[in-house]
C-alpha cells in the first residue's frame, strides 16, 4: 500500500503532463465548448422552472378583459392589485388559510410529540417485539389513504364529529405518524444509549431522560421531521376533500380547488392572485427553512 | 441498566398513544375497509350484506379495468420520467456545476414544496386554449403550429399530466439522487479516468453502478408516490375528458362520494391496496437481486 500510493501519484502527474503539452489550445477549446454547454442548459432549465411562476404572477394582476383580449405574453396593461384584496375578501382565501392553520398546527404538534415518544421507545429501550412494531408502523407507508378513508367518514359521521375540524386533525396525526415513527427511531440510532444510562446513575428516570436530555438532543431532527409532515400535511387534498363537507371547513387546498367553480370560470384575475397567494406563501417558507426541508425530505425519502 | 431502559411502564406511556392513534386511524379501518367492501350501502342509509358481489362487480367492470391500465401506465411513465430527469440533474449538479450548485438546486426544487392544487390550475392555464390561449399554445402558434385542445384528447391529457408531475418532482429526485451520487470517492473517480474512462463510458461504468442503491430507493419511492397519485390529476383533468384520465385513487373517489356507494368504493380501495403491495414486493425484489449481483 505505502510503495502503491507514490507510484499512483506520479502517474497521474504524468498523465496531466503529456495532455497539456500534446495540444494546450484544443483542450482549452473542448473546456470552453462544454462549458458554453452547460450554460445553455442550465438557462432552459432555470426558464422552465421560473417562467410559469413569473407568468401567474403576472397574470394576476391583469384585469378580465385584459386576460381575454391581449397576448398572453403581454404586461398588465392596467396592474390590478384589487385582485389580490378580491381573492382574499370575497374568495374566502383568508378563511381557508385560517382553516388551515387550525388543522395543521394541532396536527403537527402531535404528530412530533406522539412520533419522537414512539421513536424513543423503539430504538433506545429495548425489549421483546419492537421491531415487529417498528414494522407495522412502517406497512403505513405503503397504504393508500383511500383505504381509511370510508370508515373514517362513517365513524365521524356517527360521532357527530363532522361538522368541525377535528376529522382533519385526527386523521392527518394518524397518516403521519408511520413516517415521523421510522425517522425518529432512525434518528435516535446515533444517539449513544450511555448517555441515558450515566442519566439513571444520576438518578433520572427514563421519562425524565427522554424529555430532558433526548427531546433536545434531536431538536434539529424534530425541526427537519416537522417540516416535512408540514408540507405534506399542508399540500393535503384527498383527506381535506373528504372530511370538509361545508365551506366554512374548507382548508386552502380545498378552497381553491372550489375557486374554478364558484366564481373563478369568469373571474381570472382573482382566481390567480388565489393561486399566488398559496404559491407564495408556501415558498417563503420554503425559502426561509429551505436547506432543512431538502434535508429532511430526502434522508426520509431514503429510508422509506 | 436493562431494568431501566427495559421498563415496561415507561415504554406503555411512551410508545402507547402513537400506538393508540395509529391504530384507531389506519390499523382498525384498514380491516374496516376490507369488510364493507362486501356490503352494500353507506353510512347515511346503512349497509347491508352484499357477499362477493362487489368483487365480481370489480371483474366485470370496463370503468376499473381501465383506471387500472392507466393507473399502471401513469406509475410507468412518471416513475421513469422522474428518476431519468433528477438522475441527469443530479449527475449535472455533480459533474458540471460542482460547488456553484446550490443556486440551482434550490431553484429547481421549488416546485416540489408547492401545493398540487395550485399547480395543477397553474398548468391547467398554461396549456389552455379557450378563452385565452396559454403560453404554450401561443408558442405553437408562433412557429407555425395550430392550436392544440391538450384537454380535448386523453392522449394529450395524459401526456400533459406527465409533463406537469415531472416538473414538480425532478428537483426532489435530483437532490436525494445527489446525495447518493456526493458519496462517490472522488478516488474512484480519478483512478477511473485515469484508466481512460470518461464522459458516457465513466457514467456507465463507474458511476452508474455505484449509484444503484440510491436509485433504487428513488425508484421504490417514485412508484409508491405515483399509483397514489390524486389531487394533481383532480386539479388538472379531473379524470376527463370522459374518465380517460381517472386513476384508482380517483375513481374509488368518485364511486364513494359522488354515487355514495361505500360498499363498491371500498372494494376499489381493497384493489388499489392490493396493486400498491404486490408492485412495491416486486420492485422491492427486483432492485434486492441486482444489488446483490452488482
Amino acid at each position: 500500500m505505502a510503495i502503491d500510493t507514490p507510484v499512483k501519484a506520479t502517474a497521474h502527474q504524468a498523465g496531466r503532463g503529456s495532455s497539456a503539452a500534446s495540444g494546450r489550445s484544443r483542450s482549452r477549446r473542448r473546456v470552453r465548448v462544454s462549458k458554453v454547454w452547460v450554460k445553455i442548459v442550465v438557462t432552459l432549465l432555470l426558464v422552465v422552472e421560473i417562467y410559469p411562476l413569473v407568468w401567474m404572477f403576472l397574470t394576476s394582476l391583469k384585469s378580465n378583459s385584459d386576460y381575454l383580449n391581449h397576448s398572453t405574453w403581454s404586461l398588465p396593461t392596467t396592474w390590478e392589485w384589487g385582485n389580490y384584496t378580491e381573492a382574499w375578501t370575497t374568495g374566502h382565501i383568508g378563511l381557508y388559510v385560517r382553516n388551515s392553520l387550525l388543522a395543521v398546527v394541532p396536527a403537527l404538534a402531535l404528530i412530533l410529540l406522539l412520533g419522537a415518544a414512539a421513536g424513543f421507545a423503539l430504538q433506545v429501550m429495548v425489549w421483546k417485539g419492537r421491531n415487529l412494531t417498528l414494522l407495522v408502523f412502517l406497512a403505513g407507508m405503503m397504504v393508500p389513504p383511500q383505504m381509511i378513508l370510508l370508515p373514517l367518514f362513517t365513524v365521524y359521521f356517527q360521532t357527530g364529529l363532522s361538522g368541525t375540524l377535528w376529522p382533519l386533525i385526527l386523521t392527518y396525526t394518524g397518516t403521519g405518524l408511520p413516517l415521523t415513527v421510522f425517522m425518529m427511531a432512525t434518528y435516535y440510532k446515533s444517539v449513544p444509549r450511555e448517555l441515558f444510562e450515566a442519566a439513571t446513575i444520576d438518578g433520572a428516570g427514563i421519562l425524565r431522560s427522554f424529555w430532558t436530555i433526548s427531546v433536545p438532543m434531536v431538536r434539529n431532527a424534530l425541526l427537519t421531521v416537522g417540516l416535512v409532515e408540514f408540507f405534506f400535511i399542508w399540500n393535503d387534498l384527498l383527506i381535506a376533500l373528504t372530511f370538509t363537507n361545508s365551506q366554512d371547513l374548507r382548508t386552502v387546498q380545498v378552497g381553491l380547488l372550489n375557486f374554478t367553480g364558484d366564481f373563478g370560470a369568469t373571474q381570472y384575475g382573482p382566481l390567480f392572485a388565489a393561486i399566488c397567494l398559496n404559491v407564495f406563501g408556501t415558498l417563503l417558507i420554503y425559502l426561509f427553512l429551505n436547506q432543512k426541508v431538502m434535508k429532511g425530505l430526502t434522508s426520509g425519502a431514503l429510508k422509506g | 441498566m436493562h431494568r431501566v431502559l427495559g421498563d415496561r411502564r415507561a415504554i406503555a406511556i411512551l410508545l402507547g398513544p402513537a400506538l393508540v392513534v395509529y391504530s384507531l386511524i389506519m390499523l382498525v379501518p384498514m380491516v374496516w375497509s376490507l369488510g364493507y367492501s362486501f356490503t352494500k350501502g353507506n353510512s347515511i342509509d346503512g349497509f347491508t350484506g352484499n357477499g362477493v358481489a362487489d368483487f365480481s362487480r370489480l371483474l366485470d367492470d370496463p370503468a376499473v379495468r381501465h383506471a387500472l391500465w392507466f393507473t399502471l401506465k401513469y406509475a410507468v411513465v412518471v416513475t421513469a420520467g422522474q428518476v431519468v430527469a433528477g438522475y441527469l440533474l443530479a449527475l449535472l449538479y455533480v459533474f458540471f456545476l460542482k460547488r456553484a450548485s446550490a443556486l440551482v438546486r434550490t431553484l429547481v426544487f421549488f416546485p416540489v414544496v408547492l401545493p398540487t392544487v395550485a399547480v395543477g390550475l397553474l398548468f391547467q392555464k398554461f396549456f389552455q386554449v379557450a378563452p385565452q390561449t396559454g403560453p404554450v399554445n401561443s408558442l405553437l402558434n408562433a412557429v407555425g403550429i395550430d392550436s392544440i385542445d391538450f384537454f380535448g384528447s386523453s392522449s394529450s391529457a395524459f401526456w400533459v399530466l406527465v409533463v406537469m408531475d415531472i416538473w414538480r418532482s425532478m428537483g426532489f429526485y435530483a437532490v436525494l439522487l445527489f446525495a447518493g451520487l456526493v458519496d462517490i470517492p472522488e478516488e474512484v473517480l480519478e483512478s477511473a479516468r485515469l484508466d481512460g474512462a470518461t464522459g458516457l463510458r465513466l457514467v456507465r461504468h463507474i458511476v452508474l453502478p455505484l449509484s444503484l442503491p440510491v436509485l433504487m430507493s428513488s425508484l421504490i419511492f417514485s412508484i409508491n408516490g405515483t399509483l397514489k397519485a390524486f389531487d394533481s390529476i383532480v386539479a388538472l383533468t379531473n379524470g376527463g375528458p370522459g374518465n380517460d384520465t381517472t386513476p384508482l385513487t380517483l375513481y374509488m373517489f368518485q364511486t364513494s362520494f359522488t354515487y355514495g356507494d361505500y360498499g363498491y368504493g371500498s372494494t376499489i380501495a381493497v384493489l388499489l391496496t392490493v396493486v400498491c403491495l404486490l408492485v412495491s414486493l416486486v420492485v422491492f425484489r427486483v432492485s434486492r437481486r441486482d444489488l446483490t449481483e452488482g
